[in-house]
């Protein structure tokens, strides 16, 4: 269809605008949840969602997912105190914001139960409880987890509109008013006017190079889906919002050469990480630093370091497991990553007679993981009034996972309608219009003998630029000041060419604002790096000029885009600690 | 290459305006070609979540693992029922194995 629809001429893009309540950008996990919400609090008012692809299967649960990483048992003692003061301790001790955690968490339990009314399996112990498989990881048989939110947004009365890219918010003296964007199928220009607009288009993906990315086969072999770009990162650091943690990087240990998930078995099946002589690494090596519960960050840098130190390959040891509990778990593996159980059979590799192999994935910006992205008050509005963020797209809050991306979208959507209520819709003016219009349709404009970039090349370049010179996995997520400077320079460089980017179809036109994006994140991104100048959490932000946690920087460190005249302004925050006792110890 | 489409099986899903796969992929990556048959317009881009394997009411489309990872051939084939979905994997060395469970529902 991208083909078919493609515009040959500015005069032939027909402009569509939609006026709404509330306008939902990204109908992913948050996403959804925030549109239910906002219907189940007033069904009177109009809820849209703009969707990049089709609700049905979009964002980074549309293979599935097989647990929830978070949910709060109070049977067992857990409280939303313990919750955040587990998450707290598996970022090293923060900073996070306590605030948004402790109310995230408040409304946790509640927002996974709505997923089980709604048709989610959820497995239960023997008294009915849901199974925990780690002290706050629940199973699921989420196979059909995105479905099952997407049917219930339709179900509720959001419109949705899929194949819409979102390319900038709708700005009006100093607020947001919505957002704008292009029809990937119909060719359309898209305009969505919107009393509040909420943010949830995930994180960003695909900023660095992972190493199994070659141009014929396995370029998105990622851990995060690779549709996820951090566009809503970029629309708002294009309208000069404030991004908090973008240094705070989520890297992650997954299996070799396939990025399958490793909690499932070490944390679900009690498989411990063993290196090549055999040695159970955490456990040895890293006692001092919690063993097999050591902070993710940690989980993740032991492997490599073994690695680096000759030690390796590396493996979560699958040979304890007999035959039926094998099966289980590839069961499991099946509702997340189905391809991992093919990838093993592509390897003729029985797991219970060899363990499986892991490595470090490649660097990604995800919020719900870690703590990067908008910073929010209270009630996830960001620094620009009108526009709201939730899930991996809001900051300051890490290990939300599924669960509490959901109930962040909730949230954010009682914050959005509260907001409504006060504003008007105002007339959108039309030079904003024009000139967006024009920015978004430009590179399929430039004529046959136009000698340019394709946005595949410009990505390319992009990502082993990141890869080598801003801390990715081909240099052990090692970096320096004097090779931030290198990438910082060249992803200038980069920025100025996408004046070059042409695009052949409406779907390369999509590639093209995703590499654009791209190039904001990772400035902005590059910006954090070289303002911690320390090493605050080793593989997540190593610092080889820095090698040490400097306590002056114990804060957020945050960053701000100019609009009109590009400067980047970098500051800090204070960390607030509500919860008290060590904050290294969950 | 991950999506493969067996072109005898896919009819394109006859009068639909898109194909089932073309709908639901969620990088925008199947479509049709010329023949009316579906193709995956750039396989490194995908990111083998299977969306559209599911989705194929002809069981047209298989998943592949890119060869530069895994060896030739090893088959999951996705079933999906009312409630329950039901997955057939081979190995390399030809060993089938079967998963039966159910992906909608209180399991109470």
């Amino acid at each position: 269809m991208s083909e078919r629809n493609a515009p040959k001429d500015f005069s032939e893009i027909p402009t569509e605008i939609i006026e709404t309540d509330i306008l939902v950008v990204g109908g992913g996990n948050a996403g959804c949840f925030a549109a239910i919400e906002a219907k189940s609090k007033d069904p009177s008012l109009r809820v849209t969602i703009m969707e990049k692809a089709h609700i049905s299967r979009s964002g980074a649960t549309a293979a599935g997912m097989d647990a929830i990483n978070t949910y709060i048992r109070t049977d067992k003692g857990e409280t939303p105190e313990s919750l955040v003061k587990w998450s707290r301790a598996q970022v090293g001790g923060g900073p996070i914001r306590e605030d948004l955690a402790l109310s995230n968490a408040e409304i946790l339990n509640e927002s996974v139960e709505m997923l089980e009314d709604w048709g989610l399996p959820i497995v239960k112990d023997e008294d009915g409880h849901y199974k925990l498989r780690g002290r706050f990881d629940i199973s699921i048989q989420g196979e059909q987890l995105k479905p099952i939110m997407a049917e219930k947004a339709m179900e509720m009365g959001a419109k949705v509109y899929n194949r819409v890219a979102a390319t900038n918010l709708l700005m009006q003296d100093g607020r947001c008013v919505g957002a704008m964007g292009f029809g990937v199928r119909d060719g359309k220009f898209y305009v969505f006017k919107a009393k509040a607009t909420i943010v949830t288009t995930g994180g960003a993906c695909g900023i660095y190079k992972n190493y199994t990315s070659d141009y014929s086969g396995a370029h998105h072999q990622t851990w995060m889906c690779p549709f996820n770009v951090g566009t809503g990162y970029a629309m708002g650091i294009r309208a000069g919002a404030e991004m908090t943690s973008l240094e705070q990087r989520w890297v992650a240990v997954r299996t070799k050469d396939f990025s399958g998930p490793v909690d499932t078995l070490s944390v679900g099946y009690g498989c411990l990480i063993t290196n090549a002589r055999g040695e159970k690494v955490l456990r040895e090596r890293y006692a001092h630093l919690g063993g097999d519960k050591a902070p993710r960050f940690v989980r993740l840098n032991a492997p490599m370091m073994e690695w680096l130190e000759g030690r390796g390959p590396v493996y979560v040891d699958t040979t304890v497991l007999d035959e039926e509990e094998a099966k289980d778990l590839r069961e499991d593996l099946l509702n997340e990553r189905p391809t991992f159980v093919l990838f093993l059979a592509s390897r003729g590799i029985d797991i219970t007679k060899e363990p499986v192999e892991i490595y470090g994935s490649d660097p990604y910006i995800v919020g719900g993981h870690t703590g990067s992205g908008f910073w929010v008050d209270i009630k996830r509005m960001t620094t620009i009034p009108g526009l709201f963020a939730a899930g991996e797209a809001a900051g300051g809050s890490p290990n939300k996972f599924v669960g509490g991306c959901a109930a962040e979208g909730r949230l954010a959507a009682r914050g959005a309608v509260e907001y409504l209520a006060s504003v008007q819709l105002p007339e959108a003016d039309p030079a904003i219009l024009s000139r967006e219009k024009e920015r978004v349709f430009a590179p399929l404009m430039r004529g046959p003998a136009f000698d340019g970039i394709t946005p595949v090349e410009m990505e390319e370049r992009l990502q082993r630029l990141m890869d080598e010179y801003a801390g990715g996995i081909s240099q052990f997520y090692r970096m320096n000041e004097e090779r931030l400077d290198y990438a910082l320079n060249n992803v200038k460089m980069l920025q100025s060419q996408t004046q070059y980017l042409f695009a052949k179809d409406l779907h390369d036109l999509m590639n093209a604002h995703e590499v654009v994006d791209r190039l904001d994140v990772a400035e902005l991104l590059i910006h954090h790096l070289k303002f911690r100048k320390e090493t605050r959490w080793p593989g997540w932000q190593t610092r080889m000029d820095y090698p040490e946690p400097n306590p002056e920087l114990d804060c957020f460190v945050e960053s701000r885009r100019d609009p009109s005249t590009g400067a980047v302004e970098v500051f800090t925050r204070p960390y607030e600690q509500l919860i008290p006792g060590d904050r290294t110890q969950g | 290459m991950p999506p493969k489409v067996d072109k005898e099986k896919c009819d394109g899903c006859k009068a639909q305006q898109e194909p089932l796969c073309e709908q639901v992929c969620p990088g925008d990556l199947m479509t049709l070609g010329e023949d009316k048959k579906a193709y995956c317009r750039m396989p490194r881009d995908c990111w083998d979540c299977m969306s559209c394997t599911k989705a194929c009411p002809v069981g047209a489309i298989e998943t592949r693992i890119p060869y530069q990872l895994g060896y030739h051939l090893a088959k999951l084939i996705p079933m999906m029922g009312t409630n329950t979905i039901t997955w057939t994997c081979i190995d390399i060395n030809g060993k089938v194995e079967r998963f039966r469970y159910v992906n909608r529902g209180r399991l109470d």
